[in-house]
């Protein structure tokens, strides 16, 4: 068809004008089939419902595209003007479409109601949004911190700041002090807000929630137990001039290497203000980078 | 608009008023007549059109590249606010209003709208409405840039700008309320005898259950925005835990509206894709009752999915279920009408003028966007689409591709009825290729965003990003600049052209090709006589 291939030729020169540098990543097509234990599982739920949607999607096209091709006025075709309705059609194109759904309806139902049991988790973190940064603690740890755009980054999204974003490694998605987690145990996270409405939100996890003021929402994940590392994401909720500022790091350690870190920032006996107020000095991050 | 020259047609030839008032105040400002308000209205969503896609013209400059290039996250906010309200409020709802206006009294044999004084005062509330919106961007606060959809708290730091948007929205919610009241009165009381409900055309149908869910939710919509305001002003606290209020039930109350909103904007588009598909394939629709059925069952859906707008506020698991399920019961009417619609080209005799060429790009397009509407709907999924660019391209192809090229396919079908004249075929092919190019060029690259992970409402983007976002980009100024085409080919067709006939179209069948072209400044005086209705009307 001239349609197709009009646009399937524009599509192509446009591919190949942006595509001249070597470098260019044309990577990031779909969603990640992440890390944790349920990741993989909705990741799986986007994927068949993609490819339910592609197989109705080529049977209905083509019975269009084959209807506009063959019952064309030039190519002499008569109309049937007594074709109306049919009964039985409608009552199969109707049907069809129940089953599939129903069909559909059930991994997401099982996989929905995986998501929604946070019983026996291992770990608690209270995750307070802020207008325009995240605050991070740990209960029943007495650790607690702020989690912010780095610096790099900060100075290069200025306007005009005359920084190209392409040499900042990760930008925007990097901050001064990440949220540890230990892989292989559940974490459970409390979110809230102190002003607007916010939503946490890493892809890798396949978590994404809303931090409202004077609430507290939950939600859990569990990362698998060889994956550990540096994981990332964004505010997912229109929260005001720099929403698009307040990046996520999760970085899930070993449970001995966020044992040693969790110990790291517990406030000593002796000068206990001072350490917590250490929280989001360059000195804690240089330690958590450990 | 069209001089009459209905002097012609002797059914007409003795009434009362012969033609326009002579002076610009009296025949536009002070007008009764259904056409010169449907032209009013249709002018009125045009500008918006080009204002509100200059809007999304600086978005996407913006977002050409990473790194903040052109404006401040606060004006991008408030870029992104505003095109959503200009373009649904001001060019899509006021776009269908004026389709009805022309249209519904020519289809169903009536002179008028039911409620002609109305219908002007309907009209001449949103060009205040707009101004006022419009205007905060000369506030220090700048326009409102909590997004479309006024979150508190968010909204509530919208300063200065904030209560003015109120009160637009208060302005656009009566004006909707009252057209809607025009159009289900018009159909109730007006229609000619023998022109059964189940004889009108397609497009009165679905504009008879737009108008109910209009009266439905706009009231609901002002309600919310009331209770902002008062919450922002007057020390109430409906919206704010701590003083005993919820900002989630802002949201439930707001999707209330939004739910069947983005329905009234969809719904007409069925009606003018049904009465365009039967014309251009020579066949009668298919599947008439089921039609008119399915939007009927649309139309009651609408009411309970709301709530899978914020699958991510943390509902309980029950709730969670029920939105999902009833989303995903959406797509059997909507399966439906594609399936009917297809049916009716199958042993058609098929042609491609402009009318037709929207409306089955708007077949395959909408399709799409239907289908990434049913992966929306599987809430585990959802958790990962939810507020990305995803949404951003499922909604962008459901009202660009879906509303607006059926509302483009509308004024390509009617033109000729309305200037009497055709207008220039080849431009308006050449309209829709490069709309029907770039608008892919412009928003199937989005999908990829989401699923990559890019969060809407973002001014800025990680460099991974950068790719795929410089060719949205460059379909978006592709899109743009192809819309300069529209007008051209109006303004074209009213200042003249080759005259058409009366029934414009070889297939096209309906009352108002029963009428001259162009047709009279006021038209079936006379009820229908009953060789044209059994003429002009659905018969089964």
């Amino acid at each position: 068809m001239l349609r197709k291939s009009a646009f399937l030729g524009a599509a192509a020169a446009a591919l190949a004008v942006l595509a001249a540098p070597a470098q260019a990543a044309w990577t990031g097509l779909n969603m990640t089939r992440g890390v944790s234990t349920l990741s993989g599982e909705i990741y799986s739920l986007h994927m068949l419902i993609f490819w339910v949607c592609t197989v109705i999607g080529i049977l209905v096209f083509g019975v269009m595209i084959f209807s506009l091709v063959k019952f064309r006025k030039s190519q002499g075709a008569v109309p049937d003007t007594q074709l109306l309705h049919s009964t039985k059609a409608e009552i199969i194109w109707t049907a069809i479409p129940v089953v599939i759904l129903v069909l559909m309806a059930v991994p997401a139902a099982r996989t929905l109601i995986r998501i929604e049991d946070a019983s026996n988790t291992e770990v608690t973190i209270k995750v307070t949004g802020y207008q325009w940064k995240w605050q991070y603690d740990y209960i029943d740890e007495n650790v607690s911190f702020f989690s912010t755009l780095s610096r790099d980054s900060d100075a290069a999204r200025q306007l005009d700041s005359g920084v190209d974003p392409k040499s900042v490694p990760d930008y925007l998605l990097s901050v001064d002090n990440p949220l540890v987690v230990p892989v292989g145990k559940k974490v459970r996270i409390l979110l809230t807000s102190q002003d607007v409405i916010h939503a946490w939100w890493v892809p890798a996890l396949a978590v994404k929630k809303d931090a409202i003021p004077g609430m507290m929402n939950e939600l859990w994940f569990q990362v698998q137990p060889d994956k550990a590392g540096l994981y990332r994401g964004q505010c997912a909720e229109l929260c005001g001039r720099d929403h698009g500022f307040m990046p996520i790091v999760v970085d899930a350690k070993s449970p001995a290497d966020y044992a040693a870190w969790l110990a790291s920032k517990k406030p000593v006996a002796a000068e206990p203000a001072a350490a917590a107020a250490a929280g989001g000095t360059p000195l804690a991050v240089a330690a958590s980078a450990n | 608009m069209a001089h009459s020259t209905h002097a012609d047609h002797a059914d007409h030839a003795d009434h009362e008023h012969h033609g326009p008032p002579k002076g610009f105040i009296q025949r536009w400002v002070m007008t009764t007549n259904h056409k010169d308000i449907g032209t009013l209205y249709m002018v009125f969503a045009l500008l918006m059109f080009f204002i509100g896609g200059s809007m999304a013209m600086v978005i996407r400059l913006e977002l050409f590249q990473p790194g903040l290039q052109f404006v401040d996250p606060q004006f991008f906010n408030s870029m992104t606010t505003m095109h959503a309200l200009v373009m649904i409020f001001g060019g899509v709802m006021p776009a269908w209003v004026g389709l009805a206006n022309w249209m519904i009294p020519m289809q169903v044999g009536a002179p008028d709208m039911a409620l002609p004084r109305m219908n002007n005062f309907s009209f001449w509330i949103l060009p205040f409405a707009f101004v006022l919106l419009l205007s905060t961007a000369f506030l220090q606060s700048g326009s409102p840039a909590g997004g479309w959809t006024l979150y508190p708290p968010l909204s509530l730091q919208g300063g200065d700008s904030f209560p003015m948007a109120i009160f637009a929205i208060h302005m656009m919610g009566i004006s909707s309320i009252m057209g809607a009241i025009n159009v289900i009165v018009t159909l109730m009381n007006m229609r000619a005898p023998g022109v059964t409900l189940l004889r009108m055309p397609l497009f009165c149908w679905t504009w008879l259950i737009t108008a109910y869910l209009l009266i439905l939710v706009m009231p609901v919509l002002a309600g919310a925005v009331t209770m902002l305001l008062t919450d922002h002003f007057f020390g109430t606290t409906f919206f704010n835990a701590a003083g005993g209020g919820d900002p989630v039930m802002f949201q439930h109350i707001f999707w209330f509206f939004g739910h069947p909103e983005v329905y009234i904007l969809i719904l007409p588009a069925f009606g003018v894709v049904s009465e365009i598909i039967p014309t251009f394939s020579r066949k009668p629709l298919f599947g008439y009752e089921s039609m008119v059925y399915a939007t009927a069952s649309i139309g009651f859906l609408s009411f309970i999915v709301w709530a899978h707008h914020m699958f991510t506020v943390g509902m309980p698991l029950a709730g969670q279920l029920f939105f999902m399920l009833t989303t995903m019961l959406i797509a059997v009417p909507t399966g439906v009408k594609v399936f009917n619609w297809t049916a009716t080209m199958w042993k058609g005799s098929i042609t491609f003028e402009p009318p037709m060429l929207f409306a089955v790009a708007f077949l395959f397009l909408f399709t799409i966007g239907g289908f990434s509407g049913l992966m929306l709907a599987i809430v585990p999924a959802d958790f990962q689409y939810h507020d990305t660019y995803f949404v951003v391209a499922h909604f962008h192809y459901v009202l660009v591709p879906g509303a607006i090229f059926s509302i483009m396919a509308g004024v390509y079908y009617w033109l000729p009825k309305w200037t009497g004249n055709m207008y220039n075929m080849a431009v308006a092919k050449w309209h829709f290729w490069l709309s029907v190019i770039f608008v892919n060029v412009l928003f199937f690259p989005q999908h990829f965003l989401g699923l990559a992970g890019m969060p809407r409402r973002i001014p800025d983007y990680s460099a991974q990003f950068s790719e795929w976002n410089m060719v949205s980009s460059l379909g978006g100024f592709g899109f743009g600049l192809s819309q300069l085409l529209f007008p051209l080919v109006i303004w074209q067709c009213v200042k003249g052209g080759q005259k058409a006939t009366n029934r414009v179209w070889e297939g096209a069948h309906g009352l108002e090709w029963e009428l001259p072209s162009p047709a009279p400044y006021h038209s079936w005086a006379d009820a229908p006589p009953a060789e044209v209705i059994a003429r002009g009307t659905i018969s089964h």
